[in-house]
């Protein structure tokens, strides 16, 4: 092939990074915020010492944990309408557009992850903390609410930024459905010009420098943060 | 008195008789050809008129029949014909103010996507056959074009017989790609057949010499030659992979109404000038986004197919 | 729902004239397993030189493992594996360039050595957590009985470092395999792939996923028991760990 122009960088940077960037970052900060929602409920859940419901949420985590990504994605995208209307009742299967269950597969996939994590971190917290909870007359679930998972999240907030930068470099999956996040984006951009080696070359670029800035940051927060235990 | 009442009475009643009558008629008359709209509306319209929105699958880079031009907006001749049919359902249902939503989508996933009502209507180069109406529908025939395959003069490729041993590139879910399979197993030609994801893709493939053919529909192959940066380095192969096979529109199965809908607006469309027009302006002018002019004259068996419009998927079924 | 179900499916002949639906299913998982065995091999050596290199006195060896070590973390698998696939061979000399194109098996290679390496990351993060897991007498009563720091590090650290590592280091065997699936990309006919092909083939999306999915759940589960007996043949009896 031809010489390398990196000009296309230049030439392709307003759409590579407002449009796909913007869609990654969206994606990830939305997947995370659901994840997490979702992986604390089933985080307690699983210590709620309720059989069915532990064991519901414990076989839903090993299931999506042991699965690709790439496969989730495509079950999603093709499940979702069907889902849909089995859950609200509707006469045909809804509509749902490509965002919505890529958001969808990353919160429940996600989700698997954060339960994991959150768990872990609940099982860190000494004893003596729910016990002194219950002694001063609180209920079960104001234990929880005020005592336990303040105390977890602080805790766990390194290893939960760590799944998040995780997640931010997962969504560059959404590849497969076409749709067009950072990497879709270049990728658009390289096909149309010929230009793959700068595009890519760019795209890992972008990538390394925020992931690498976020965890030097969750690095740095992991020292702030620090419970004196 | 009691007179006056009853001759106005009687009046009164005779208007109301008369307004009933007027409002029969004219509900007659407004159910028309659509005697639908006097039964309940059924799967596609139903939902359409429940809400409000028709939407429709388009392709990002079939060239000309639909494709995005330099605003990322889906243009083509298949969208032309779709906006047809659109007019059409607004103008059975009422609804002057029905949204229409457009929705990129690729081969591989364009009959699920039908199949689970994200898409209403996909137009496209989509190739109408037997095995693909166990799934779907497809309206009358807008085209018709032969499999065939594109590679660089320089590898000097003559025919089907010249692709063995070699690694051929098609698009994933494709009835080329099958056709290529067939061909692979039936001629024992030890090929190695890679699925690119879409048409730019592939074509890429062949660009940089990672395949040494691209198997596709003939007339998206000429397209891409004269769209490319170095249009004489390459050339499409005489040898077809099939008789020429029928794009048709895709819609949902088992959904009378609406293809219906589809069928009498493509035959309206096709029995009028208009078609001749709408051809002109993809295949005989210069389109966007590069002003390229392909100049394909209407073929004879197209021009019998618009004067008797047909959804067959029999290849046979269309003569010259 | 307007979705024709036919698990009868898998017995009927796929137009790629090969075999059945199923036979499809299984050179997919073959080439799964394949590619997952070597991609381990190739992150197992080098994450444990980069995770050793890590550990070592000095101060080039644990820079240039943490340079290794940044860079194939913060980039994701994907992105990394069209580096290795589309610009490798655009930066080589156009000879080697071209060959490597037309290698019959590009995408196998290229997925073997993209997820290996990035799986080496991890590896040597793991094994450099791990020998540092060990209290730091270890390694000075090695330097005390005049062993060299090879054989300080062959007898006395690393078989400790390895059973210290082995639970996360099966999830990280796991990982590789769930990573197998991103090859799809570069054209590699693994599991998912196929099942994405057998989708398009046949139209018959549930079925075809729901099988991918078994398969995945299976070996993943007689992976982490595998790990579970290895485990318990060789921890060493008293010593506590995790």
């Amino acid at each position: 092939m031809s010489a390398f122009d990196f000009d296309v960088i230049g030439r392709s940077l307003s759409y590579v990074l407002l449009t796909g960037l913007r869609f990654t970052l969206l994606l990830t900060l939305l997947s995370a915020a659901g994840g997490l929602l979702l992986g604390t409920l089933l985080a307690l859940l699983r210590l709620s010492g309720n059989p069915v419901l532990g064991w519901l949420a414990a076989a839903y985590v090993n299931l999506v944990r042991s699965l690709p990504l790439v496969l989730v994605i495509f079950w999603f995208f093709f499940l979702v309408p069907y889902l849909a209307q089995w859950l609200t009742g509707a006469r045909r299967p809804v509509q749902v557009g490509a965002f919505a269950s890529a958001l969808i597969t990353f919160i429940v996939f996600e989700a698997a992850y954060f339960s994991e994590i959150i768990r872990a971190g609940i099982g860190s917290i000494a004893r003596g903390q729910s016990l002194a909870g219950l002694a001063i007359g609180l209920r079960p679930w104001q234990v929880t609410r005020y005592v336990v998972l303040p105390q977890v999240f602080r805790i766990m907030a390194p290893v939960m930024l760590t799944q998040t930068i995780i997640l931010f470099q997962d969504t560059s999956l959404v590849y497969v459905l076409g749709l067009v996040d950072l990497l879709g984006a270049a990728s658009q951009v390289a096909q149309r010009d010929g230009r793959l080696v700068e595009m890519y070359l760019f795209v890992a670029v972008v990538y390394f420098v925020i992931s690498f800035t976020a965890s030097r940051g969750v690095a740095r927060l992991q020292t702030a943060v620090a419970v004196p235990r | 008195m009691a007179v006056g009442v009853q001759r106005r009475a009687k009046r009164a009643g005779m208007m109301m008789a008369g307004l009933v009558l007027l409002a029969g008629l004219t509900g007659a008359l407004a159910g028309g050809p659509g005697a639908a709209r006097a039964q309940e509306l059924t799967g596609t319209l139903q939902k359409i008129k429940e809400t409000g929105t028709i939407v429709m699958g388009f392709r990002e880079t079939s060239v000309p029949f639909s494709y995005l031009d330099d605003q990322q907006r889906p243009v083509g001749y298949a969208i032309d014909i779709c906006g047809k049919i659109i007019e059409a359902v607004r103008a059975e249902l009422k609804m002057p103010g029905l949204k229409v939503e457009t929705m990129g989508v690729t081969s591989s996933n364009r009959i699920p996507l039908m199949a689970n009502g994200t898409i209403d209507l996909e137009c496209a180069s989509t190739t109408n056959n037997a095995d693909r109406q166990k799934q779907i529908a497809f309206t009358n025939t807008h085209f018709l074009t032969a499999s065939k395959f594109l590679s660089k003069k320089a590898s000097g490729i003559a025919d089907i017989d010249g692709l063995r041993g070699r690694t051929v590139v098609s698009v994933a879910g494709t009835s080329n790609i099958v056709q290529l399979n067939q061909f692979n197993a039936a001629r024992k030609l030890g090929i190695t057949v890679l699925a690119a994801k879409d048409i730019v893709e592939a074509f890429l493939m062949v660009e940089t010499d990672r395949a040494a053919a691209f198997v596709m529909d003939d007339v998206i192959l000429s397209a891409l030659i004269a769209g490319a940066k170095e249009p004489a380095a390459y050339a499409i192969s005489d040898d077809p992979f099939s008789k020429p096979e029928p794009y048709g529109i895709m819609l949902r199965r088992n959904d009378p109404q609406f293809k219906a809908l589809a069928d009498r607006a493509t035959a309206a469309l096709y029995a009028s000038p208009e078609i001749a027009a709408i051809y002109a302006k993809w295949f005989q002018s210069p389109v966007p986004p590069k002003g390229l002019n392909y100049n394909v004259p209407i073929a004879p068996a197209l021009k019998y197919e618009f004067a008797h419009p047909t959804d067959s998927p029999n290849p046979d079924d269309y003569k010259s | 729902m307007n979705y024709n179900w036919n698990w009868g499916i898998f017995w009927e002949a796929s137009p790629e004239g090969a075999g059945s639906y199923l036979d499809m299913l299984l050179q997919g998982l073959a080439t799964t397993l394949a590619v997952a065995a070597l991609a381990w091999v190739l992150a197992f050596t080098c994450g444990s030189a980069v995770g050793i290199m890590r550990t070592m006195p000095g101060r080039v060896a644990p820079l240039l493992a943490s340079c290794w070590i940044e860079l194939f973390r913060n980039v994701p698998l994907l992105v990394q594996l069209f580096l290795w696939y589309f610009v490798l061979p655009e930066l080589l000399p156009a000879a080697a360039g071209t060959w490597l194109k037309q290698l019959p098996n590009a995408s196998f290679a290229t997925a073997v050595v993209g997820i290996g390496l990035y799986m080496s990351a991890r590896m040597a993060v793991q094994l450099s957590a791990g020998i540092g897991a060990l209290p730091a007498g270890q390694r000075a009563a090695g330097t005390a009985l005049g062993l060299t720091p090879v054989q300080t590090y062959r007898y006395v650290l690393l078989p400790v470092a390895y059973r210290i590592i082995l639970p996360p280091m099966t999830s990280d065997m796991l990982a590789t395999l769930k990573n197998t699936s991103v090859a799809l990309t570069i054209g590699l006919a693994e599991l998912t792939a196929r099942a994405r092909s057998m989708q398009e083939f046949s139209f018959q999306v549930f079925e075809a996923y729901a099988a991918a999915t078994l398969a995945y759940g299976a070996i993943s589960l007689v992976v982490t028991l595998a790990a579970r007996l290895l485990e318990r043949r060789l921890r060493i009896p008293g010593f506590g760990t995790a």
